[in-house]
């Protein structure tokens, strides 16, 4: 098993849960820990309940996990829910003066603050916080310092006296901790290592700045919003001219636009704005004008559980915008692999000029992973393909400036790729046209059109999917061949997966993973041949109809031996998938719901 | 729009200016009259093709793009004014005309009709104002008068007509004025100065339909149409003033300028990241030590 250590802070929205956990976060960073961070909150700004996870460890974290180590209930509320869930072993740091612990498992260890004797509350609104947090820095064996540095650069702004104070109620925390509470057994590690901590929407909008975006627009909408966040506030260093528009539809089209004067667009929603994008999509393809789209998926339909995750937008993504048109649609793995896949993405886009969509979800956009610096990479490889501007093509390469007038925006070739010339650049005049058109860009539709020329036009832009194809990796598999059990997911639950099967394998139940990264082009031939070999293959999927599951057995013909769905808006939680797979292999059922054990 | 015009070095012809295609439009349409006072506004303003953009939506008027030797986008219905943003703001430099028809801006277009005039993108947008649907046979459009009956009202509209004009004015766009396919010289003389003008300029231009308007023919505008140019008394600075001119209509309407202010920053003028230059001729990498900085943020 994993040495890992997890906390758990909750409280109401407004109540300061996001601070404690920041400080946190920061510390287990700085000590050089990987740490996962989810958390679970409502569509409220003030009030309701949210329950922050911080899991941490030496080795990486993927997942919120199985356990709370340590609970810090901000309010009656939070202890209510969640101190059954506490298990041996686990510690609860609350305000004796507002709080009372109901009934706890044997060997939780209950650790009441009297908060009013050991701070100022008239003056110090959130001193339950910081209390709590100096108690847990000691339970968990982290010298003082540690928090003192980061209280530090937090009140910063405040002044010297606000600094002071907190640290002082930081501190009493702590002293009281050391003399009346149990300190947790194994203190929290350290490494040399440092990780950088970042949301998967901070992740995708570095991803796009380092892919060479210029031009990103939003319309805000939940869990996306993030995204928008991060380029508003680095635009300006970053060269990014960043707008917010009136509406879904307006942003792909100004989207569109911006790709078409020749820069580097982007857009992210969720899943209703991506259904308002949808016939802009279209737009893109015909025009054949590279755009990268993200769709945050939360959970639906329509206004649905804005605040709550899901898989559920596959065949939104599948079949947005009508007729048939070459598209790419990949589902970044985990936080790091938001950042990864955006000037991938960028660069398939822009060679095959069509859209390229990226299928998130709230789990990784509103999550918060460490990762390695090194892997984000500023300097990825930026491939324009064939594209002519008035500095030369997109590569850096003088063009060939043919002002005889022949230039053929939509020349048919053998690669279904024409070369793409931009507004402004002498002697290559052309219109693009939503409607069919022919290889200069002059409608077909409806006065000139006929069988003969429709047919090519389709012919050549679908040519484009055969290179598509070609330029994306099949999938592989991970852990052991042979295994009893095969586990099937797509995008997300990568690291939730990815542990279960560990457990698997140390219960002794050997397990594999194949995990789907590039959902268009989905190389099926690829996917057949790795689990002709497998015995029993079981998909997991954050969706109530197995959205993939029909997907892949649309493509291949393909039928798995069971399913693990959840719908229920939180994520899969390792024992979720460890104990569905072994009721499944015991020919229990087929079909496995996990039910979610904490209630947020 | 002066930030951005770029000259021709040579005298441009109107033959300079022909699209690949004639137009399909019907024998008598106005959007003719439109195309040709555009061409001659151009070949005025002497501004190379290469760096005119002209952005349409959907329609008989949105046909436009096509007729035209200069760069083009036929777009999607309404959203033609969402795509010329996009453009511009990546590439400031070009000259952007936005042609389309009243149900494609004022109908499906609205929203981005009303929010293009708040945010002064620097642009022309030309709507052929025919007050019905003209390509999908002759169904009611947002300027269709009440009572006018058409396929769609076969007992006669009873929605009120959107005032283009005032709702420009009360958006916020910078140049407002209503032109007359019918009065050419009047029209040329509009969109060039739509076109140099700093911001978003609207320009409504009558363009009867021939085929599906019986109403507002021709012989309906002729002795109503009363040039603001005319009128000494016009102030075109005065806000309020072209308020209540834009509420006149019946047997007088006035076409003209009815308003224009150039005090008012363009969106690409008030947005520093632009200070260098167009985004399309930046360096697409971020200068290592600013990715650095964004990565140690983090940490």
């Amino acid at each position: 098993m994993k040495q890992t250590f997890a906390i758990g802070i909750g409280g109401a929205a407004g109540q300061g849960v996001a601070t404690p956990g920041d400080i946190l976060a920061k510390i287990f960073s700085r000590r050089g820990l990987h740490l996962n961070a989810y958390n679970a909150y409502q569509s409220i700004i003030r009030g309701g309940h949210t329950l922050l996870t911080i899991r941490t460890g030496s080795e990486k974290v993927t997942n919120m996990g199985d356990r709370i180590d340590l609970l810090i209930p901000l309010n009656q509320d939070t202890m209510d829910r969640h101190l059954q869930l506490l298990t041996a072993g686990a510690a609860c740091i609350y305000n004796a003066d507002t709080i009372k612990p109901g009934p706890a498992a044997e060997g939780v260890q209950l650790c009441p603050l009297p908060v009013s004797e050991l701070a100022d509350i008239s003056r110090n609104k959130v001193a339950q916080n910081t209390l709590a947090m100096g108690a847990g820095l000691h339970m968990m064996g982290i010298g003082f310092p540690a928090l003192e540095e980061v209280l530090r650069e937090q009140f910063k702004k405040k002044g010297e006296a606000v600094v002071a104070e907190n640290i002082g109620v930081a501190r009493a925390g702590y002293d009281y901790a050391a003399a009346h509470f149990m300190s947790f057994p194994n203190p929290i590690p350290k490494t040399e290592n440092r990780y950088a901590i970042l949301s998967g929407n901070v992740a995708m909008a570095m991803g796009g700045a380092a892919a060479g975006v210029k031009f990103y627009c939003a319309y805000p909408m939940s869990p996306s919003t993030g995204v928008l966040h991060w380029m508003a506030a680095h635009a300006r260093k970053a060269g990014i001219m960043v707008r917010q528009v009136e509406d879904e539809i307006g942003v792909i089209n100004m989207t569109i636009g911006a790709a078409h004067a020749g820069v580097r667009a982007m857009c992210a929603t969720s899943g209703g704005g991506f259904a308002l994008m949808s016939e802009g999509l279209g737009m893109s393809a015909m025009i054949e004008t590279p755009v990268v789209v993200i769709n945050c998926q939360r959970a639906g339909p329509s206004t649905g559980v804005p605040t709550k995750t899901e898989q559920g937008d596959l065949w939104q993504m599948l079949g947005a915008a009508f007729g048939d048109y070459p598209r790419v649609i990949a589902a970044p793995l985990d936080i790091g692999d938001c950042f990864k896949l955006i000037p991938e993405i960028f660069n398939l886009a822009d060679r095959f000029q069509c859209p390229g969509l990226v299928l998130c979800d709230l789990l990784l956009s509103e999550g918060r992973l460490s990762v390695h610096p090194n892997d984000l990479d500023f300097s990825p490889p930026i491939d324009r393909g064939e594209l002519i501007t008035t500095n030369g093509n997109g590569n850096g390469a003088p063009f060939a400036v043919g002002m005889n007038g022949d230039y053929k925006r939509y020349k048919i070739t053998e690669s279904g790729i024409s070369p793409r010339a931009v507004p402004g650049v002498p002697g290559h005049i052309h219109t693009v046209a939503t409607d069919e058109h022919m290889e200069d860009g002059v409608l077909i539709s409806d006065e000139f059109t006929n069988p003969v020329k429709r047919r090519a036009m389709m012919e050549k832009r679908m040519r484009k999917v055969a290179g598509i194809e070609a330029a994306v990796p099949p999938p592989t598999l991970w852990g052991p061949r042979n295994a009893d059990v095969t586990l099937i997911g797509w995008g997300s639950t990568k690291g939730v997966i990815e542990e279960a099967c560990e457990i698997l394998n140390e219960e002794g139940i050997s397990a594999n993973q194949l995990q789907i990264r590039w959902l268009v082009p989905l190389h099926g031939e690829a996917i057949l041949e790795i689990l002709k070999d497998s015995r029993h293959t079981i998909i997991v999927e954050n969706n109530f109809s197995g959205q993939f599951a029909r997907y892949l057995r649309s493509e291949t013909s393909f039928v798995p031996d069971g399913h693990i769905r959840k719908y229920d808006g939180e994520p899969f939680m390792p024992h979720h998938v460890v104990e569905a797979v072994k009721e499944q292999l015991a020919g229990q059922r087929k079909l496995s719901v996990p039910m979610h054990e904490i209630m947020v | 729009m002066a930030t951005g015009v770029q000259r021709a070095s040579q005298q441009l012809t109107m033959a300079d200016l022909k699209g690949k295609v004639d137009p399909d439009w019907c024998p008598g349409c106005g959007d003719f009259g439109v195309l040709a006072a555009v061409q001659k506004a151009l070949v005025e303003l002497r501004i190379p093709t290469h760096n005119v953009v002209t952005i349409s939506g959907i329609g008989c008027s949105s046909n436009f793009p096509g007729y035209m030797n200069t760069y083009g986008m036929h777009t999607l219905h309404g959203r033609a004014l969402a795509v010329a943003t996009g453009l511009k703001l990546a590439n400031h430099e070009l000259t952007v005309l936005v042609t389309g028809g009243d149900g494609d801006g004022f109908g499906i277009g609205g929203n981005h009709f009303v929010h293009s005039m708040r945010r002064n993108v620097d642009l022309l947008y030309i709507v052929m104002d025919n007050q019905i649907y003209g390509l999908t046979t002759g169904q009611t459009s947002p300027t269709s008068r009440v009572g006018m009956k058409t396929k769609s009202m076969p007992f006669g509209n009873i929605e009120a007509p959107v005032n283009p004009i005032s709702l420009a004015l009360a958006a916020g766009a910078t140049f407002v004025a209503r032109g007359y396919s019918a009065e050419q010289k009047h029209l040329t003389e509009l969109i060039k100065q739509g076109i140099e003008h700093p911001g978003f300029s609207f320009l409504d231009v009558f363009s009867p339909c021939v085929t599906y308007n019986h109403d507002n023919t021709y012989q309906w505008f002729r002795p109503r149409v009363k040039k603001l140019e005319d009128d000494s008394a016009h102030d075109p600075t005065n806000w309020m003033a072209a308020m209540e001119k834009s509420l006149l209509w019946g047997d007088e309407i006035p076409i003209g300028k009815f308003f224009e202010r150039t005090d008012v920053s363009t969106l690409h003028g008030a947005e520093p990241v632009l200070n260098d230059g167009p985004l399309v001729h930046h360096d697409p990498r971020v200068p290592p030590d600013v990715a650095r900085l964004f990565v140690e943020e983090l940490m």
